[in-house]
């Protein structure tokens, strides 16, 4: 029997005992960074969760090319999958960012590269799955879908590069995180942010995966009430 | 030369229709106006402030603009059952495609002329210059380049006046601040060189989208 949520799934254990885990390191073993204080240990938290958003645009625009090439359905499932699990993670990377952002530099937002790179982004993907539900369904939504997960694919380094270029002359700003935290924490913080990052990419495989299933069944009863009707059609005939 | 003269023909209808109705360059227009208009009354404009926020007020003006009237490029389309004629002439779709574009670039440039000058009074500044003109043309080829693909995609979309923004906005957005810095740059009476970078990645943005969405829109039309 294959079940939508498998509350045994392997990766699903693995992803919980190494968040468990990661809550220790985070809260409790790892030393208080000197120059920002606790707020640091958002770090462990903001970091993991922005490589998770990174792997959802990432799959998104590789299934969704996958999908122009081949026409297969399941890189359809893939591409719409990665890109909700994808967005969640977006949207947590963005507000852990801002809640470390506004006692480390004073402000919740700023114009740096990065930060604007990642909301744009987040607005695409945005419009790619209000597309999705706004589109009658079939092949043709697939294809479309497909065509601006590619798009988006192609206008995220333009979109780094114009970031860039933008913000050449912020004020000074207290950069690089990890850089600043070398200096009182070593490999400590590599440690933390290793198990962390683990935890948060299992979730995300498992989160994708269901995901990926719901997908498939939708698909099944669509195709079930289809074959159905007609059935009934040629009854009657 | 063959495929020149396709491209003409299909951006010709448009234009011959749009000669005839007037609808998007008016509807363009007269958006963008308001909204510099609108500008001018929600900031206290003075001769301090208007070469710093001017030339973002106009930019995003012509985008929101741009957008109402790229809406309208496939609806007649659709509404006067001329797409499927279109997808039945005997030419490859990049053509169908360019020929759309052309027809939007045509658009949005003629609303620009008419929009620009209104911001140089509005806001008191030189605009008659080369460098605008540069700026004008690179960001009126992205525009309608990345505004086609989309135009088409939402056509059959429900809300679709909605859906277009939404997918627009946020990918325009690189070519949008292309606009607004070098605009900057020459409202401030800075050099070419100044905005060089600036154009260039203006000039690759519009290089990536019109190949990229000739080559792709086949995919588009197909059903």
């Amino acid at each position: 029997m294959n079940k939508i949520l498998d509350l045994l799934d392997p990766l699903l254990i693995l992803s919980a005992t190494l968040m468990g885990v990661a809550l220790y390191l985070i809260f409790i073993w790892v030393p208080t960074e000197t120059n920002q204080g606790a707020v640091q240990r958002i770090l462990y938290f903001h970091v993991p969760v922005a490589w998770g958003s990174m792997l959802g645009i990432f799959v998104v625009s590789g299934s969704s090319f996958m999908y122009l090439l081949k026409k297969n359905e399941k890189w359809d499932r893939l591409a719409v999958a990665s890109a909700e699990v994808g967005l969640i993670f977006g949207g947590m990377m963005l507000l852990s960012g801002m809640i470390w952002a506004r006692p480390v530099w004073a402000v919740w937002w700023t114009g740096e590269a990065k930060l604007t790179t990642a909301l744009i982004l987040f607005f695409i993907y945005v419009a790619y799955l209000m597309f999705r539900s706004y589109f009658p369904p079939g092949a043709q939504r697939q294809r479309l879908a497909a065509i601006i997960g590619v798009i988006g694919a192609i206008d995220t380094p333009i979109i780094y590069f114009a970031a860039n270029l933008w913000s050449q002359a912020p004020p000074p700003l207290i950069t690089g995180p990890a850089a600043d935290a070398e200096s009182t924490l070593g490999s400590d913080l590599g440690t933390v942010l290793l198990v962390s990052t683990l935890a948060f990419t299992f979730l995300f495989i498992f989160m994708v995966q269901t995901r990926y299933k719901i997908r498939k069944s939708e698909d099944d009863v669509v195709e079930l009430k289809r074959a159905s009707s007609a059935s009934a059609m040629t009854g009657v005939n | 030369m063959g495929s020149l003269r396709i491209i003409w023909a299909i951006g010709r209808k448009d234009l011959l229709l749009e000669i005839r109705n007037k609808d998007v360059v008016v509807a363009v227009a007269g958006f963008a106006l308001l909204v510099l208009v609108i500008f001018t009354f929600a900031i206290d404009l003075n001769q301090g402030n208007a070469k710093l926020v001017g030339p973002g007020v106009l930019w995003a003006g012509i985008a929101f603009a741009g957008v109402t009237g790229l809406n309208r490029a496939f609806a007649l389309e659709v509404e006067g059952d001329t797409l499927e004629a279109l997808m039945l002439a005997p030419i490859s779709r990049d053509l169908i495609y360019l020929g759309k574009a052309l027809g939007n670039f045509l658009f949005i440039a003629v609303a620009q002329i008419i929009v620009i000058p209104v911001f140089a009074v509005l806001f008191n500044l030189v605009v008659f210059r080369w460098e605008m003109l540069a700026i004008s043309l690179l960001t009126t080829i992205g525009f309608s380049a990345v505004g086609t693909l989309f135009a088409a995609m939402s056509v059959r979309v429900r809300a679709r006046e909605v859906m277009l923004p939404l997918l627009f906005l946020p990918v325009v957005t690189p070519l949008l601040m292309a606009a607004v810095e070098s605009t900057s740059h020459m409202v401030y009476g800075r050099s070419w060189s100044d905005m060089a970078q600036w154009l260039q990645l203006a000039v690759a943005f519009d290089v990536a989208f019109v190949v990229v969405s000739a080559f792709i829109f086949q995919h588009i039309l197909e059903d």
